[in-house]
């Protein structure tokens, strides 16, 4: 316990603030069956700690702090808040969001009064507190700046006044400074933690959603990792380091290094391709699988960077996403491309380049296409789906709606969408299909 | 944090013709023959009746002027009461949108104008007082002139609030009522802004049409700027017409100035981002507003009020729950199916009053007549929008690659766009009188003489949109001549372009009702078409041929807009939209 506020709260309080058994969270499709997004969550929340959810995008962990905060209900399982289930937006868990969500009508008093109105209470105690609020979170002499005119970093101190003003014990944190930039989002960070520990904020408990491993080992008591499809816990890693943490401590480095390593794992786990079995295909690999969202010139250059003799085709994933400045939802699914495409094998939190990515390095720019198709019709088995098809028509040609059918079966429209689209870049690189986003209609290249 | 910028005119996301535009037409041909039926019996009691001439000294005109006035605010009071009614209506509740958007569709191709003698006989019927149900008809025909553009906009407004901004007001736990008044409203305060005032500028025309209307021998003549300038024709008095269009345009500038001015100026407050490339709208008279204590000291109790408004008090509490409840399931089918029943009987209704008109009193020989006439008006209409195309596009695209031309112009040409064409009608009508000229064809500049300003604000919009660097690039290429209309200044405004055509095209086909039948003095001129159809059977009291002309126009307008303009402005909107 880092709080000491909060800490001789506790002594005198029993029982869990939150607890979810069994939380599951579906959406139907559109041909009747179910999307699964969360399978099994079981999640305990106690006074003074903060929780780290990480995960990648589409893991289901936004979808999480919205049950908590009651904006939508699971489809199975159980959510409760001080012991009574959460059926609605329960008073006492506020939220901050990513894009800040500021009401762009409003100055930034009135943003923060709002909550307060909201609740009927007496004016003089809604100017109080808020003021009160706005001092706290430093944003004296804004207060009747309109969000517009103000930058990223003071909007999200506006929307941390506006949440923490009505006092909730629980606050969930959306990806708070995803959208701010690297500067900005450190000096917010280093405040917030800061008024945690000395115990001046109102709040008991905090729950942060984030995809920087970083921010989550610097911030968070206990750090729950997400698998994605369907979004479950994998592993749980408890920081015991007391704050202000330093990046430069070699704990720091070896609790970072373990979360990638944990995160791997878990992708490995997915799509289990090691060293060992490079021939065999991907066991239930079939075309149902949303592929990373990796654009071709990242990859390139990835590869590249590897190759380079800095690293000279291995490196540690958490020193080379620090280096390139790339969080995990970037480097990610860059890496997994690179492990499905077997230009590269991830194995311990390490990304080493194959024989055949290091061919592609030194390449020129006809080569790299060759080695990219070669590749692409061999381990992706969307993209030789697509082929073989456009190849059995009789004009070669067939509308991306075809693929986009077929693909919904296995996903939400949005990420069939997505994954067609990724495709599509592939094969227009390696010039294995064309794509006419006029007509809609793919084919396959100069087919004489 | 951009939620979305303003379009010149409504821009149509709705997709295609479904199922649901059929009930919708259905119901407004059933309401449509319906009123008319009910307006027959009226009419016979009133026709003796026939209005006074008003007096056309000149000193009367600020009277004529502010009552006219008072019917436009009369019905924008209407309209704005209608569009936070029955758009939020249609964005709440997915079961209705799906029918109220098709209807609103189909009512903003309806031909207002032809359907005002029927409104004005129907409010006569209702009311004893002849000058009230005048009054409420006049007001009727321009609230139907203004409410569709309105309500649209605000559903679509309704329908994109960012889904983050109705989180956090549920994480703050805002009532319904508190979300819609500070959440939903708000964000669409900018959009509802604009569309009020394009629905002003549409109104004018509007307002002139309907307070001077004969319908069979009934003469119906409200005081007001629009029926003094009918004396005006009657009576030959250039004078009086003229005085008459200084008069409208003092109004206009003065709306303008004291009212739309300080509103757009205000509602710059409502947007999420600025455009640091425009100069945000000045207006002295927000500016005295907001600096001046006297106003501060009058708006103060207003405000208090309106803070209070939106917090539910104990009963407005009591009736939230009320709404919120969570009823059993059996409770709610049951009103489910009452909800379908009362449906189906007003769609049996409508069935039923369609199918009695078509069985006896539809002119079945008229039919082929009727399709001719608007084959006529449809090659007249597609003839002007060519010609103000030419015209236009050259002009619209000068203006607007010229920054500093463009922010000083545009508000002048959204003003003059809002001047009622039909005002200048008789100056036509004289010189096709005067020079002996052919009625047929040299009436018809007159269906757009007052359309043609939405092309040209739209070119303007759409040139000032395009990105600055693209001009710089291909003034780096040494893109010149048909090869730069070609290659970006066309697909830069096409999607403002149609928008513009889209309006103007409607615009023409309402106008072709009072614009091919025009008269200066006891000389008639006519030109041959659907309007004058329309135009005439009003005129002769003849509500069968009447039903009929209106429908055909209402087919004519819903079927082009499906089959050309649609597609026009999908392809347009997905080929060359900047994003």
């Amino acid at each position: 316990m880092h709080n000491p506020a909060i800490a001789h709260h506790i002594a005198q309080n029993t029982g869990p603030l939150l607890q979810m058994r069994d939380v599951r969270q579906s959406f139907p499709k559109p041909d009747g069956g179910e999307l699964l997004v969360l399978d099994g969550v079981q999640l305990t929340v106690q006074e003074g700690e903060i929780i780290g959810l990480l995960g990648r995008s589409g893991s289901g962990k936004s979808t999480l702090l919205r049950l908590i905060a009651g904006l939508s209900m699971p489809t199975a399982g159980e959510i409760t808040y001080l012991g009574t289930p959460v059926t609605g937006p329960a008073q006492g868990i506020a939220m901050v969001f990513q894009s800040f969500a500021l009401f762009p009508w409003m100055t930034v008093i009135e943003n923060v009064q709002i909550g307060l109105k909201a609740l009927g209470l007496p004016e003089e105690e809604i100017r109080s507190r808020a003021l009160g609020a706005i001092d706290m979170i430093g944003l004296d002499g804004f207060e009747s700046a309109y969000p517009r005119e103000l930058s990223g970093g003071m909007r999200q101190r506006v929307g941390f006044a506006r949440a923490l003003v009505v006092h909730p014990n629980i606050l969930l944190m959306d990806e708070p400074f995803s959208a701010l930039d690297v500067l900005t989002a450190e000096t917010l960070r280093t405040d917030f933690i800061d008024l945690w520990s000395e115990g001046q904020m109102p709040i008991k408990a905090v729950i942060l959603v984030t995809h920087n491993i970083e921010e989550a080992i610097f911030m968070c008591d206990r750090v729950l990792i997400f698998s994605s499809n369907p979004g479950r816990i994998t592993s749980e890693i408890r920081i015991d380091m007391p704050h202000p943490r330093d990046r430069l401590d070699p704990v720091f480095a070896e609790l970072v290094e373990r979360t990638y390593v944990a995160m791997t794992v878990q992708a490995g786990r997915q799509r289990p391709t090691t060293g060992a079995g490079r021939s065999d295909h991907l066991p239930g690999a079939g075309i149902g699988i949303m592929l990373p969202q990796a654009e071709i010139n990242d990859l390139a250059g990835l590869i590249e960077v590897l190759d380079s003799p800095l690293y000279d085709g291995r490196a540690d994933l958490p020193i080379l996403a620090h280096s390139l400045r790339m969080a995990v939802d970037d480097l990610f699914p860059l890496a997994e491309t690179l492990q499905m495409l077997r230009l590269a094998d991830i194995e311990g939190g390490d990304i080493q380049l194959t024989p055949a990515g290091r061919e592609f390095a030194q390449a020129g720019v006809d080569d790299r296409k060759r080695i990219f198709h070669r590749h692409l019709l061999a381990y992706c088995p969307l993209a030789a789906h697509i082929c073989r098809v456009l190849d059995q028509r009789s004009m070669h040609k067939a509308p991306i709606t075809r693929f986009l059918n077929e693909l919904e079966d296995h996903m939400s429209p949005e990420a069939a969408r997505q994954t067609l689209h990724v495709v599509i870049g592939w094969g227009r690189y390696a010039e294995a299909f064309a794509y006419n986003g006029h007509d809609q209609y793919l084919s396959l290249e100069n087919p004489s | 944090m951009k939620y979305g910028h303003i379009p010149v005119a409504v821009a149509w996301t709705r997709s295609r013709f479904n199922r649901w535009d059929l009930v919708a037409a259905l119901l407004i041909l059933g309401l449509l023959t319906l009123l008319t039926t009910a307006s027959r019996g009226a009419l016979q009691p009133l026709s003796a009746i026939t209005a006074a001439p008003l007096p056309l000294e000149p000193s009367h005109l600020p009277r004529y002027a502010a009552q006219t006035v008072m019917r436009m605010v009369l019905a924008m009071a209407l309209s704005l009461l209608f569009t936070l009614s029955y758009a939020t209506w249609a964005a709440k509740s997915k079961r209705a949108g799906m029918l109220l958007i098709p209807m609103l569709d189909i009512l903003q191709s309806v031909p207002i104008l032809g359907f005002l003698s029927v409104a004005v006989v129907f409010f006569l019927s209702l009311t004893p007082g002849r000058a009230f149900g005048a009054e409420c008809a006049a007001i009727f025909a321009i609230f139907t002139s203004q409410a569709w553009n309105m309500a649209f906009g605000f559903y679509q407004s309704l329908r994109s609030v960012p889904k983050e901004l109705i989180e956090a007001s549920r994480n703050l736990h805002f009532s319904p009522w508190m979300r819609f008044w500070k959440v939903e409203v708000p964000f669409a305060v900018p959009q509802l802004t604009w569309n009020m005032m394009i629905s002003m500028a549409g109104g004018w025309f509007f307002v002139v049409a309907s307070e001077s209307i004969s319908v069979g021998e009934t003469q119906i003549s409200l005081p007001g700027i629009g029926s003094y300038i009918a004396v005006a024709i009657a009576q030959q008095n250039m004078a009086a017409i003229a005085w008459a269009i200084v008069t409208m345009a003092i109004v206009l500038l003065l709306t303008d100035q004291l009212f739309f001015r300080p509103l757009l100026c205000w509602s710059q407050r409502f947007a999420a981002e600025q455009d640091p490339d425009k100069p945000a709208p000045r207006s002295w008279v927000l500016t005295m507003l907001r600096r001046s204590a006297l106003f501060a000291m009058l708006a103060k109790p207003l405000a208090t009020l309106w803070n209070r408004g939106y917090r539910p008090p104990a009963a407005q509490g009591r009736l939230a729950q009320y709404l919120h409840k969570v009823r059993p399931n059996s409770w709610q089918r049951r009103m489910q199916q009452l909800w379908l029943l009362i449906f189906l009987a007003i769609c049996l209704l409508a069935l039923w009053s369609v199918a009695h008109y078509v069985i006896f009193d539809l002119p079945a020989h008229d039919l082929g007549l009727v399709a001719l006439r608007g084959l006529a008006t449809l090659a007249r209409v597609f003839a002007m929008l060519a010609l103000a195309t030419l015209i236009w596009v050259p002009v619209g695209v000068w203006i607007g690659t010229n920054l500093r031309l463009a922010t000083t112009l545009q508000p002048i040409v959204q003003l003059v766009s809002a001047f009622p064409a039909n005002l200048l009608f008789p100056v036509v009508a004289l010189l096709i009188v005067k020079l002996r000229l052919n009625p047929e064809l040299w009436l018809s500049p007159l269906l757009i003489l007052g359309a043609q300003w939405y092309i040209l604000f739209n070119v303007i919009a759409g040139a000032m949109a395009m990105p600055r660097e693209l001009k710089d690039a291909s003034r780096n290429l040494q893109l010149k001549g048909w090869l730069w209309w070609r290659t970006l200044a066309l697909p830069a405004i096409a999607p403002f372009y149609f928008t513009g055509a889209i309006t103007a095209a409607g615009g023409a086909w309402n106008a072709s009702i009072v614009a091919e039948v025009v008269s200066w003095g006891d000389e008639r001129l006519m030109a041959h078409g659907l309007g004058s159809y329309i135009s005439m059977a009003t005129t002769q009291g003849d509500f069968d041929h009447l039903v009929l002309g209106i429908a055909t126009m209402s087919f004519f307008v819903v079927l082009i807009n499906q089959l050309l303009w649609r597609p026009l402005y999908r392809y347009a909107e997905r080929r060359f939209q900047f994003n």
